[in-house]
């Protein structure tokens, strides 16, 4: 019975791809990646893997999502929103088949290998948290996700290149003009508090069950954007001290803590078990901010109002 | 057959999908949604693997976690060089591939 | 506090500086951060040399749970000839990327851009761990994309975006192929992989990650995007982008096919990488020969010289001689083709433009940046006494001394070609004509020479570099085939 309920899950993920891929129009493609991206969600809970599934929902359909249709909006405004067929394309076609193909056969082949469990049984009590993908993430590959943290805040400096120099120093985003009594404006009164309570509670219990920094901040990255596009909040300034400050808060404080471990003669990111769980704390705390920070700016996109010297 | 055999059969037509879309789609918008289908497909293969043996394993949970964030970082790189590009030539295609 | 930990802490902590402050103050710090890096290069190539080469379990958490960092000649030598690369371009850049001169925005973004790909230089340079050497190039090319776009021209961004476009299905391919490897082995680290049972799906897995990573270093058929993007940059920008970012991705190969699975290194898959290089130099040479504009010349040869890199490939497991060349080969290419991006751009601030006829002249009024040009021609040449001679000395060795003297072929032939382009340029340069226009001073022209001569200087003084680089050379796989 599981069974039959996987695979018409698969079914359903495989051919919601396939309308992503080869169906008319854009926007049409954009809805339909939004309702895999929540389908592959479904899998991952199926998969045992429910840190994977929050952030699948949330960053993969969700925030994917609102920045492929505020992208979508934006062409249509600069005369580019139409679809441009393509052509069949063999080569294509014969590469996808091929790599298809070919991990399909590696599948059948793949031994069964010792894995780091046992290692990661007798560290984990060590690692200050008890959630093991959160100490996989904040710990054991903690050079990973320090990079990652930087790899965010690399993508927002390139983007924030785009800007028109002669739009530079102005609000982020394109500007709103949101009627006070419409849908939108509702929106952005009753869903803020809530997405708050729940991104602040996914960041919380991150360190014993499924959830985290990456979740949680993604959660508080759409409560801003809602707040944004509802009018309730003004996006700030690209030059502004206090939200620069924010965004490498969480890098900051990852690597201030990595190289207190050095200091104090234990290594590099290297966290003693009796203050692993305050500073992984810490750690989570600041790195969602900055996350949800880098995030939210990474969907509003730069600057696009010209402002006047 | 098992259902992660499902899951990872599904994850290797996913790769193969997206691949397809990201070499053969002309409107970038399209071949950014098709590499991120790509990425998915992959990471869902890769999950089944982990999931393989006895219960799940982190280490690969991790792994998907962070590359799911890269994806995002490189997707909303990706869509402003397409905004900032179309605003100045009018097109969301490479300009060699303009219809 | 470990020199390692420094090279690979310090640029972030710049970039993350001159994200958080003004203008002023953030350049300030990236140039101190950059000062920091420099003498951590030093030190940690220092300790390589002195039979000391640093290896952190980061977090205390030996592999397979952990990462591992560890430095060996291979790093050192990329590791230091990076700093120096770097340094020549931010002192350039301390002038041309001012806000007075670039603008507000410029001024803000190349900082934290430079310091952030130069930390993922450094990173993927120790990194042991397949994975972490993911995120590591992704970092790198995010980066390397932001500096392509920075300049907001057209044909920047169209340049940006197939670029991105490359550098995202690469970077998928290279992690397919590291999925793989982790569901047969359930381990990432190089060390380990090494002494792995084998599996049949490890083919497949380095064919993947082949393909990913051939496509962010633009061997041939993967080239198309280099030369717009290369181009298309801020001086400073391109001497990054074509010196230094094709090593990272070159150098996680050149790991996985002599490191971590030399046992998968079939002959076959190996004639097809060294044919693909021998085409990079032919394409990539006569590319350069038909254009006319010498920032776009000076690109196509990185695609020519990239070429070189893989050309060796055949050899690397029938002689030793193969992977010394090639890595000599990689560091002279870095210190030239930096050389030449950065007396280009003080060209083109003093004459408007980057045509050759726009160029005619100009070594009388800037003799040491034509200067720094002729010297880096002779080593992207091959010509002796520069480091290109040496490295190609060393492959064509290893190419008759492995009975393959084919290899030796597109060797010979590129310095030909290489000499045909470059050319061109220098003809327009040196000749007798005079230009009247503002040159830079005489230290900021210097700066380019500096890098050109260490281009020759390498070659001149090899015995330590060859010395640094022995320290865990990987054993050639010979006897066992």
């Amino acid at each position: 019975m599981t069974f039959v309920l996987d695979a018409v899950l698969c079914a359903l993920i495989l051919g919601v791809a396939a309308a992503t891929i080869a169906g008319h129009g854009v926007f049409r493609a954009i809805v339909f990646f939004i309702v895999y991206g929540l389908l592959v969600a479904v899998g991952w809970v199926r998969l045992g893997a429910v840190d994977v599934a929050l952030a699948e929902a949330a960053i993969g359909a969700g925030l994917t999502g609102v920045l492929f249709l505020a992208a979508y909006g934006r062409l249509g405004r600069e005369g580019a929103g139409g679809d441009a067929p393509a052509p069949a394309h063999l080569p294509a076609a014969m590469a996808g088949l091929g790599v298809t193909c070919a991990l399909g056969w590696a599948w059948s082949a793949l031994p069964l290998p010792d894995r780091p469990g046992p290692q990661l049984a007798e560290a984990l009590p060590m690692s200050g948290v008890e959630n093991p993908v959160t100490a996989v993430l904040l710990n054991f590959r903690a050079w990973d996700t320090l990079l990652e943290s930087v790899v965010l805040l690399a993508a927002l400096t390139g983007l924030w290149m785009l800007t028109r120099d002669a739009a530079w120093g102005g609000r982020i985003g394109l500007p709103q003009h949101v009627r006070p009594d419409g849908v939108m404006a509702g929106f952005g009164r009753v869903l803020p508090p809530l997405g708050l309570l729940v991104g602040v509670y996914l960041v919380y219990i991150g360190a014993d069950r499924p959830g985290g920094a990456f979740q949680g901040g993604t959660v508080l990255a759409a409560v801003g954007l809602v707040a944004a596009l509802a009018g309730a909040v003004r996006p700030p300034r690209i030059g502004a001290t206090r939200w620069r400050a924010a965004l490498v808060a969480g890098p900051l404080v990852f690597l201030l803590a990595g190289l207190a471990g050095a200091a104090l003669g234990a290594g590099f990111l290297t966290l003693p078990p009796q203050i692993a769980g305050a500073a992984l704390f810490a750690i989570e705390v600041a790195l969602a901010a900055s996350i949800a920070v880098t995030l939210a700016f990474l969907v509003l996109g730069p600057p696009e109002e010209t402002i006047t010297r | 057959m098992t259902a992660l055999t499902l899951y990872a059969l599904t994850g290797a037509a996913l790769i193969g999908l997206g691949l397809y879309g990201l070499i053969a789609a002309r409107h970038l918008l399209r071949r950014i949604v098709a590499f991120n289908l790509l990425g998915s497909g992959l990471f869902l293969y890769l999950g089944a693997a982990g999931a393989r043996g006895d219960g799940p394993d982190p280490v690969p949970q991790a792994l998907i976690i962070t590359g799911i964030v890269v994806a995002l970082s490189a997707s909303a790189l990706a869509v402003g060089l397409l905004v900032a590009g179309a605003r100045l030539s009018g097109r969301a295609t490479l300009p060699e591939e303009a219809e | 506090m470990n020199a390692l930990v420094v090279l690979l802490t310090l640029p972030l902590g710049g970039a993350l500086a001159a994200v958080a402050f003004p203008a002023g103050v953030a350049r300030g710090a990236a140039l101190a951060a950059a000062a920091g890096t420099v003498a951590a290069a030093l030190a940690v190539a220092s300790e390589v040399a002195a039979g000391a080469p640093p290896r952190i379990a980061l977090g205390g958490w030996p592999p397979p749970l952990g990462i591992a960092l560890a430095a060996d000649g291979l790093s050192a030598a990329l590791l230091v000839t990076t700093a120096a690369v770097m340094a020549a371009v931010l002192l350039a850049a301390r002038h041309t990327m001012a806000a007075g001169l670039a603008g507000p925005r410029i001024a803000f973004g190349f900082w934290p851009l430079a310091l952030m790909l130069w930390a993922a230089l450094n990173a993927v340079f120790v990194s042991r761990d397949l994975f972490n050497l993911y995120v590591g190039i992704e970092l790198l090319s995010l980066a390397a994309v932001g500096l392509v776009a920075i300049g907001g021209k057209p044909e920047a961004l169209a340049a940006a975006m197939r670029y991105m476009l490359f550098a995202l299905a690469g970077s998928l391919l290279y992690l397919a192929g590291v999925a793989l490897i982790y569901a047969a082995h359930g381990a990432l680290d190089i060390d380990l992989l090494a002494s792995r049972r084998p599996s049949g799906t490890d083919a497949l897995a380095l064919a993947l990650m082949t393909a990913g990573l051939t496509a962010k270093t633009a061997l041939f058929p993967f080239h198309v995007w280099l030369p717009p993007a290369h181009a298309g940059a801020p001086a400073p920008a391109s001497a990054m982008l074509s010196a230094l970012v094709p090593k990272a991705s070159f150098v996680i190969l050149l790991r996985l096919w002599t490191e971590a699975l030399p046992d998968e290194a079939s002959p076959a898959a190996l004639t097809l990488i060294g044919a693909l290089g021998v085409a990079a130099v032919v394409w990539g040479s006569l590319g350069a020969l038909a254009q006319s504009r010498v920032k776009l010349i000076v690109a196509y040869s990185t695609v020519a010289q990239i070429g070189y890199l893989f050309a060796v490939f055949p050899l690397l497991p029938l002689a030793q001689a193969a992977w010394s060349g090639v890595i000599f080969l990689a560091l002279s290419h870095a210190l030239a083709k930096a050389a030449m991006f950065l007396a280009v751009g003080q060209w083109m601030a003093a004459a408007g433009g980057d045509r050759l006829e726009e160029l005619r002249g100009l070594a009388q009024a800037m003799p040491m940046s034509a200067f720094a040009f002729a010297l880096a021609a002779v080593t992207l040449a091959g010509l002796p006494p520069s480091g290109g001679f040496l490295g190609k000395y060393m492959v064509m060795t290893a190419a008759f001394t492995a009975g393959q003297w084919v290899w030796a072929l597109p060797m010979a032939l590129g310095g030909l070609l290489a000499a045909a382009y470059l050319y061109r340029p220098l003809a327009a340069l040196f000749a007798r004509e005079g230009a009247s226009v503002a040159a830079p001073s005489r230290a900021r022209q210097a700066v380019p020479l500096a890098l050109a001569g260490g281009g020759i200087a390498l070659g001149l003084a090899s015995a330590e570099p060859l010395a640094l680089l022995a320290n865990g050379q990987p054993p050639i796989q010979a006897v066992v085939r």
